[in-house]
């Protein structure tokens, strides 16, 4: 079965929300930890960031919104998503260590390259841009899957699926057997459908973001629409 | 002063996404080919001299500091008006080495952005400066100037619509373009190797006013002053000085964006450096009357240069700032721009008799901020 990653941007409703996003077929949640600078975000969640920040969620309380997820969902891997930045004011092991203690399966540390803080065992990204030799240490390093950014951009929707991601999955299946999650500019079904085709999972942050606005049913919704592209991909 | 990885003590690095990974990798390598190549050496001198009218000169000014020898070294006679051409030129150079035929830019002041369009209309790149709303208002000027130049300002709406949020867009630009694309960074911040190249970029400084300071006055300077926002003029001055343990070095801040003063050690556009920002690490707002030191963040060999002591940093407010700006205008026949009118409030204070200020730009730009704020 391909796996199906729903981003989605801590908030006071958000447990409810990972729970919707659950019952319309994802298998993994990542949490947003918004930063107010974040590089690596187009401006959905660039906004969804600082609406975040604006209603208080500081990494304190990112950290009780992952555990009360993890009440809902206690068999869901979740993955806060985040920034360097936090985890230099938090403390990069405490930071770790905490978020294991609050629910969290894996790490992802949007702004920090694989090299990088090796003793941070983390999920690491590769892009189009990635060498082989970055792809196969980020292979190496990598806590569970391998995140494969799909454009040479920022976070967001876009009008079709990148024609970067098959020569990705190409490069990435020559030097590793882990499992590869593609995201970045996949909001349809069938971008999902044609990345997953390709891909082992997709990630899709931006549109959920903007639907989990309208609240968990229309997320739920959007969700199974999504799952259910995915499921049409022979196995 | 940097080992392998980029750091400055503890600060620097480069903590970017992946994406751009491999594009710093390609430019810390035309980097190191560049200056092993006395070619490139050359033509920097060349430019700096025939299209930049280097060496600028210094100034002693005399009814400005009574009873000092304080001597103004003269940026803001550079073409285009400020110290950001040196940097400007090298790294276009460095684009075109790259084979890079399209640069973005963020700017604050407008200085860089200028700066960039011109040697972008220059070397015949295409140029997008990025620019926060509120600067676009503050420093009009400068912006017609870039249109004039044929760049694309692109305004920036949203946050504090000033640098910070300008250097976060060009960044996003880069990441979106980086195959075809070189991001000229105007100051000495950013990932590795920016902060090393724009140093060395604009070391010139230094290197000129030590030996015009020497031939003036037989001896260096006991102090020098520059002005702080990202801290490129700081660091090119500094860089001719630093070796000499005798020779004070300060570095002036706007009091509400003291970056150095008031910072902790966060990660702001890809490195770790003293940063305004909360006990979470979010960037806290600044605030400057000056667009050029309106920026919560400060290059990482300055938050080195703090920490080992070799430079202190200190600060000048809006009122102190404007003070010095209308009295170097009234006694010198001089405006300077408001980013050094923050030294040169404080160098006219310091203990100190032989002291070199960096004038690191001309006021044209503030005239209607100034003008506003009787």
């Amino acid at each position: 079965m391909k796996k199906l990653v729903i981003y989605l941007m801590s908030g006071h409703g958000t447990p409810a929300l990972a729970a919707a996003a659950a019952e319309g077929g994802a298998n993994i949640v990542e949490l947003g930890f918004p930063f107010s600078d974040p590089l690596a975000d187009g401006p959905v969640i660039r906004r969804a960031a600082e609406r975040a920040l604006g209603e208080g969620m500081r990494t304190r309380a990112c950290l009780d919104c992952l555990a009360r997820t993890r009440e809902l969902l206690p068999d869901t891997p979740l993955v806060p998503m985040t920034y360097a930045a936090l985890l230099e004011a938090y403390g990069w092991d405490r930071f770790a260590a905490d978020a294991r203690e609050h629910g969290a399966t894996a790490l992802i540390v949007a702004d920090l390259p694989a090299g990088d803080r090796p003793e941070l065992r983390r999920i690491q990204l590769v892009a189009p841009t990635s060498t082989d030799a970055r792809i196969r240490l980020a292979a190496d390093r990598t806590d569970g899957w391998l995140y494969l950014v799909t454009v040479t951009g920022t976070t967001g929707a876009r009008d079709d699926l990148s024609p970067a991601l098959a020569g990705l999955v190409e490069r990435a299946r020559a030097v590793t057997d882990i499992p590869l999650y593609a995201g970045f500019g996949i909001s349809t079904p069938a971008q999902a459908r044609a990345a997953a085709e390709l891909a082992d999972g997709v990630v899709v942050g931006s549109r959920a973001v903007e639907t989990a606005i309208e609240g968990p049913a229309a997320l739920r919704s959007y969700v199974r629409s999504l799952r259910d592209a995915l499921d049409a991909v022979a196995p | 002063m940097t080992d392998t990885a980029g750091l400055y003590g503890i600060y620097g690095g480069r903590y970017v996404p992946e994406t751009l990974v491999p594009a710093l990798d390609e430019l810390e390598a035309g980097w190191r080919a560049a200056r092993a190549d006395p070619a490139f050496g050359a033509e920097l001198d060349e430019l700096g001299r025939s299209y930049g009218g280097r060496p600028t000169p210094i100034t002693l000014a005399e009814r400005f500091a009574p009873g000092k020898r304080l001597y103004l070294k003269r940026e803001d006679l550079l073409h285009t008006g400020a110290h950001k051409l040196n940097n400007a030129l090298g790294q276009a150079v460095l684009a075109r080495r790259l084979g890079k035929r399209r640069i973005v830019a963020e700017t604050g002041a407008g200085q860089h952005g200028v700066a960039t369009a011109t040697v972008c209309a220059k070397f015949g790149f295409d140029c997008v400066v990025y620019m926060g709303g509120e600067d676009i208002r503050r420093q009009r000027p400068n912006v017609e100037r870039m249109h004039l130049l044929g760049a694309e300002v692109r305004p920036v709406e949203f946050g504090t619509r000033t640098l910070k949020e300008a250097t976060s867009e060009a960044i996003r630009d880069w990441i979106a373009n980086v195959e075809t694309t070189h991001y000229l960074i105007g100051s000495c911040v950013g990932p590795a190797p920016y902060p090393e190249i724009v140093r060395e970029l604009q070391s010139v400084i230094g290197r000129e006013a030590r030996e015009q300071f020497l031939d003036a006055e037989g001896l260096l300077p006991e102090v020098v002053v520059a002005c702080v926002g990202g801290g490129s003029n700081a660091i090119g001055i500094f860089a001719g000085f630093v070796a000499y343990d005798g020779v004070r070095l300060v570095g002036v801040e706007a009091a509400q964006a003291a970056s150095l003063a008031d910072g902790r050690s966060a990660v702001l556009h890809g490195a770790l450096s003293s940063v305004l920002a909360d006990e979470d690490g979010q960037i806290a707002d600044a605030h400057s009357i000056s667009a050029g030191l309106d920026y919560p963040g400060v290059g990482p060999e300055h938050a080195w240069l703090r920490d080992s002591g070799r430079a202190e940093y200190v600060s000048a407010s809006d009122d102190e700032a404007l003070a010095a700006f209308r009295d170097l205008t009234r006694l010198e026949g001089i405006i300077p721009a408001l980013e050094p009118a923050h030294a040169l409030a404080r160098a006219r204070a310091l203990d100190e008799e032989l002291v070199l200020v960096c004038l690191s730009g001309r006021g044209d730009k503030d005239l209607a901020e100034v003008l506003a704020a009787k």
